[in-house]
């Protein structure tokens, strides 16, 4: 707080000009547009890749591509929406948000914030770069299960390894500076349960990035030593198990799980509240929820794994855990709606995204609870119903809450009001094709059709269409996005500091367009629990 | 009008029985006792889920029509209730408990494989199964079916009946026994399902998995690998016959003659024509997915024939080669002396090359 505080004086002039202004920038705000805008183009790009996964699955037969490349296609979507899209825009409105919150001027460790963002566009550069190298890029799924990604890759599986590598950097970075930021940064009138549940969620996801990239890290590193070193981790030849590498993995995939979808809940959980003009029901279980959710995610790993021949009673617990997380979980659902209950609602675009994550993300904890029941995994496990069931939960839930969020914090960061008509209109063709896209996939994964592949039976034929012209169609709503973002950016009108009449948070005590130092000041205890989500 | 009513009738006819049995909606009931329970498992809990959501949803959506500012709602101020909260944490906990009872009953029983009557070895290949009866002496490889891999280019619309479930050569087991399936692999991790059997298990290679199905009613089932092996993960489908025991027994037996007649040809020497002929079925079969039918491959991954140093090389390489693999190439060891060597002959003088003849004798010494 000390050098915070000393140092203000250097710093009223405001940004850099020119281009080195992002390159150098230590500013949260600053970074944290740095992280949307490469998280949104990544989005772009994983979405292209979307886009060719549907054109070949579009009708029977091989109609674009050979089966290798569709692996590849199949493989760096996820790689890029999760390690590129998802995960980056997250940190960049945690960079954004997590200052003015908490009623700090900046992140605790500026410098280190720029570093973490800059590694970001090589780590991504480097792993699509491997579309140019011979063999081609990883086509072993984003899972990159052993040894299909050993001993049977292509050669720039090394480069995918370095990348993955260096996206775990930037992630603990920017996960320790969070954690920093809440702990030493916050305003000292405010206590931990003063803070606002973007924050909390935020706070605990660290946690749980913290935790779980290590162990990736781990993962990938063993994959090169078995690569090129002659170790043997994952060959049964040698004295390994490729078991054990699925192990590792998910001890890191679970969790990444919930660090993609607990910020999300954190973002729901503020414009619920603004809409409905109605405090947030249940603030502390709504903690305690987040809390429990998180470590459960430490420990119920191996329900991805029904079927790798675990003994039963390993089947039996991982199937307890895993259907223990329902309970959190619907704890979040029932404060959402009784937010909800006896408000006095309006529904401009934030509150419309939020409904939808509501409902939708419930349709993905339903399946996922479908899932959960380890005989059932059998006829359900690697089908299409598991590829609905995540993209209910990381498309119309992760992604959901982080479009709801930028609409909703858009005048904020712009000072400008985007167009509410056009937003609107892009809701609903939104909303609608992307259940097009990804409901139909449900009954395509029950009736037997196997996920990752790039040609079909006949009778998948027509869900397959359905299901690839809501894509096309999803796809294109975000040509309207970017457009409605642009130009709220360029001719919005000038907003007012709380747009937003329901709006509760120290974030909207600032400027109609937020200064470039968040609070200089810290604010006082009584402005703090004026906005506070539990008054 | 009440020709309008005719068309409206027929229209949800179509669309309620007819399109919804030939597509699928829903998992398959199959045809063991282990596939119904998961299918009743999964019809109980998908009924659960729907009840929930009927009330969760619907008080959402009460709430979103009947408390709206525009209606002139006020805003309630309440933001807490602990009788509320616990029941709605005790609520569901009871509601998990009684999934997990029928859950967990159904999960041992599938996963006590000690009442089976016969064994099958099931090994995934890249991209395909193969099928070893131990008791029986019977072994043999299943590989997608030529009248689907014939038409998986786009412009033929016109699709073979069972298009990429279809395989050369069915997997046979008895109605009414109860079969042990050993489920390795001997490269990367396969997994071989069969949705009417409720039987998925991955084939792990180095290790050995094992899961049981006792079918019912005879007929043929198909299924389709389920993990992610590499290039023609979807192009290596299982077909199942169940028939009856007799059926069965007679199977077995001709198996056993066909296994001791390919013996003994293995033991003559084939003419050169012989060797090319029988070469190129088996090329096509096992080699044409990665080097391709013309024999360019897919350079560096997969090394052309045109031109190949090995196929134009010593033999002896060349058969050691594809009896034991290297790097991305399986091995070819589970295919039979006559197989191995009418293939690498017609690899060596196939494609323009100018390679030596090789005899089904020189493969028994190299083995």
């Amino acid at each position: 707080m000390t050098t915070a505080t000393a140092s203000h004086d250097d710093h009223h002039h405001g940004p850099e000009k020119g281009l080195m202004r992002w390159v150098k920038t230590t500013n949260h705000k600053d970074i944290g547009t740095l992280y949307l805008w490469f998280a949104f183009s990544m989005l772009l790009i994983g979405g292209a890749l979307a886009m060719g996964i549907r054109m070949e699955l579009l009708q029977p037969g091989l109609q674009l591509m050979d089966p290798h490349f569709f692996n590849q296609l199949t493989t760096m979507h996820g790689l890029i929406m999760v390690f590129g899209a998802i995960m980056p825009a997250f940190v960049g409105l945690g960079n954004w948000l997590i200052p003015m919150m908490v009623g700090a001027p900046d992140m605790a460790l500026p410098r280190m914030n720029n570093w973490s963002f800059w590694i970001l566009p090589f780590a991504g550069g480097i792993l699509l770069s491997t579309f140019f190298m011979e063999g081609g890029a990883p086509a072993f799924g984003w899972t990159f299960y052993a040894p299909l990604s050993t001993t049977f890759a292509p050669d720039s599986t090394d480069f995918f390894i370095f990348a993955v590598h260096l996206l775990g950097f930037s992630s603990i970075m920017g996960a320790i500076n969070i954690i920093a930021t809440v702990l030493n940064m916050r305003a000292p009138d405010m206590k931990l349960m003063d803070m606002p549940l973007f924050v909390w969620t935020w706070l605990i996801t660290s946690f749980l990035l913290i935790g779980a990239m290590p162990v990736l890290a781990g993962a990938v590193t063993m994959m090169l030593t078995d690569r090129n070193f002659g170790t043997s981790f994952f060959d049964a030849a040698g004295g390994g198990d490729p078991v054990m590498f699925q192990h590792i993995f998910w001890f890191f995939g679970h969790p990444e799980v919930y660090i993609m979808i607990l910020p999300a809940f954190g973002v729901v959980s503020h414009i619920i509240p603004t809409f409905a003009r109605k405090p947030l029901f249940g603030y502390s279980s709504m903690v305690y929820a987040t809390a429990s959710i998180a470590f459960l995610s430490y420990i119920v790993w191996a329900h991805h794994m029904f079927l790798t021949g675990m003994p039963v009673a390993g089947e039996l617990y991982f199937m307890y855990a895993t259907m223990l997380i329902a309970v959190p979980t619907g704890v979040k659902v029932f404060n959402w709606i009784s937010t909800m209950w006896r408000g006095s609602m309006t529904f401009e675009t934030p509150m419309l995204w939020a409904i939808s994550f509501v409902f939708l993300f419930t349709i993905g904890g339903f399946s996922g609870l479908m899932l959960g029941i380890a005989p059932a995994d059998i006829q359900y496990h690697d089908t299409y119903f598991v590829v609905a069931h995540f993209h209910y939960v990381l498309v119309t839930g992760a992604l959901w809450s982080i479009i709801a969020a930028t609409f909703y914090w858009l005048p904020k960061w712009t000072g400008r009001m985007y167009n509410e008509g056009l937003a609107k209109v892009h809701f609903w063709w939104a909303v609608i094709s992307v259940n097009v896209l990804f409901f139909p996939q449900h009954f395509l994964g029950l009736a037997g059709m196997p996920r990752r592949i790039p040609d079909y039976s006949l009778q998948f034929a027509d869900f397959n269409m359905i299901s690839s012209i809501g894509g096309f169609a999803f796809g294109a709503s975000f040509i309207l996005f970017t457009y409605i973002i642009v130009d709220c950016i360029r001719n919005g009108k000038p907003t007012t500091s709380r747009p937003w009449e329901g709006a509760k948070g120290l974030e909207w005590t600032l400027a109609p367009k937020a200064d470039y130092h968040s609070f200089n000041k810290p604010p006082s205890r009584k402005l703090i629990e004026a906005e506070s989500q539990h008054s | 009008m009440k020709k309008l009513a005719k068309v409206v009738a027929s229209v949800i006819a179509l669309t309620s029985t007819a399109v919804f049995s030939e597509y699928g909606l829903n998992m398959t009931k199959g045809v063991t006792s282990i596939s119904r329970d998961i299918y009743d498992l999964h019809m109980m809990v998908f009924w659960v889920c729907v009840v929930i959501a009927v009330i969760v949803f619907g008080a959402m959506f009460y709430s979103v029509f009947a408390h709206r500012k525009s209606k002139g709602a006020v805003a309630a101020q309440f933001h807490e209730s602990t009788k509320a909260e616990i029941l709605w944490t005790l609520i569901p906990v009871v509601i998990l408990i009684g999934m997990a009872i029928p859950a967990t009953t159904t999960l041992i029983d599938l996963e006590d494989t000690s009442k089976a009557e016969m064994s099958i070895k099931v090994t995934g290949h890249q991209w395909k199964w193969q099928y070893d009866y131990p008791e029986e002496g019977i072994s043999f490889m299943s590989n997608l079916a030529k009248s689907s891999k014939n038409s998986l280019r786009k412009d033929i619309k016109d699709k073979p009946e069972n298009y990429l479930l279809e395989v050369d050569k069915h997997l046979v087991i008895p109605v009414d026994t109860s079969v042990r399936f050993l489920i390795t692999s001997n490269d990367v991790i396969h997994n071989w399902w069969v949705p009417a059997f409720g039987v998925k298990q991955d084939a792990n290679p180095g290790f050995i998995n094992d899961a049981w199905a006792k079918a019912d009613v005879i007929g043929t089932y198909r299924g389709q690998c389920a993990e992610l092996c590499g290039k023609d993960h979807g192009f290596m489908p299982i077909v199942v016959d169940v028939v009856s025991k007799a059926d069965y027994a007679i199977w077995v037996a001709k198996e056993q003659a066909a296994a001791a007649a390919a013996v003994a040809s293995a033991t003559k020497t084939w003419t050169t024509s012989e060797l090319m002929t029988k070469g190129k079925d088996v090329y096509e079969t096992n080699c044409a997915g990665c080097h391709k039918k013309d024999g360019s491959g897919m350079p560096p991954i997969f090394p052309a024939m045109i031109g190949s140093p090995i196929a134009n090389g010593q033999a002896s390489e060349h058969v050691n080669l594809v009896l034991h693999g290297k790097g991305g190439m399986p091995a070819f060891k589970m295919l039979g002396d006559a197989d191995l060597a009418s293939v690498i002959t017609y690899e060596r003088n196939g494609f323009g090359n100018t390679g030596s003849v090789v005899q089904p004798s020189d493969i028994k010494s190299a083995r």
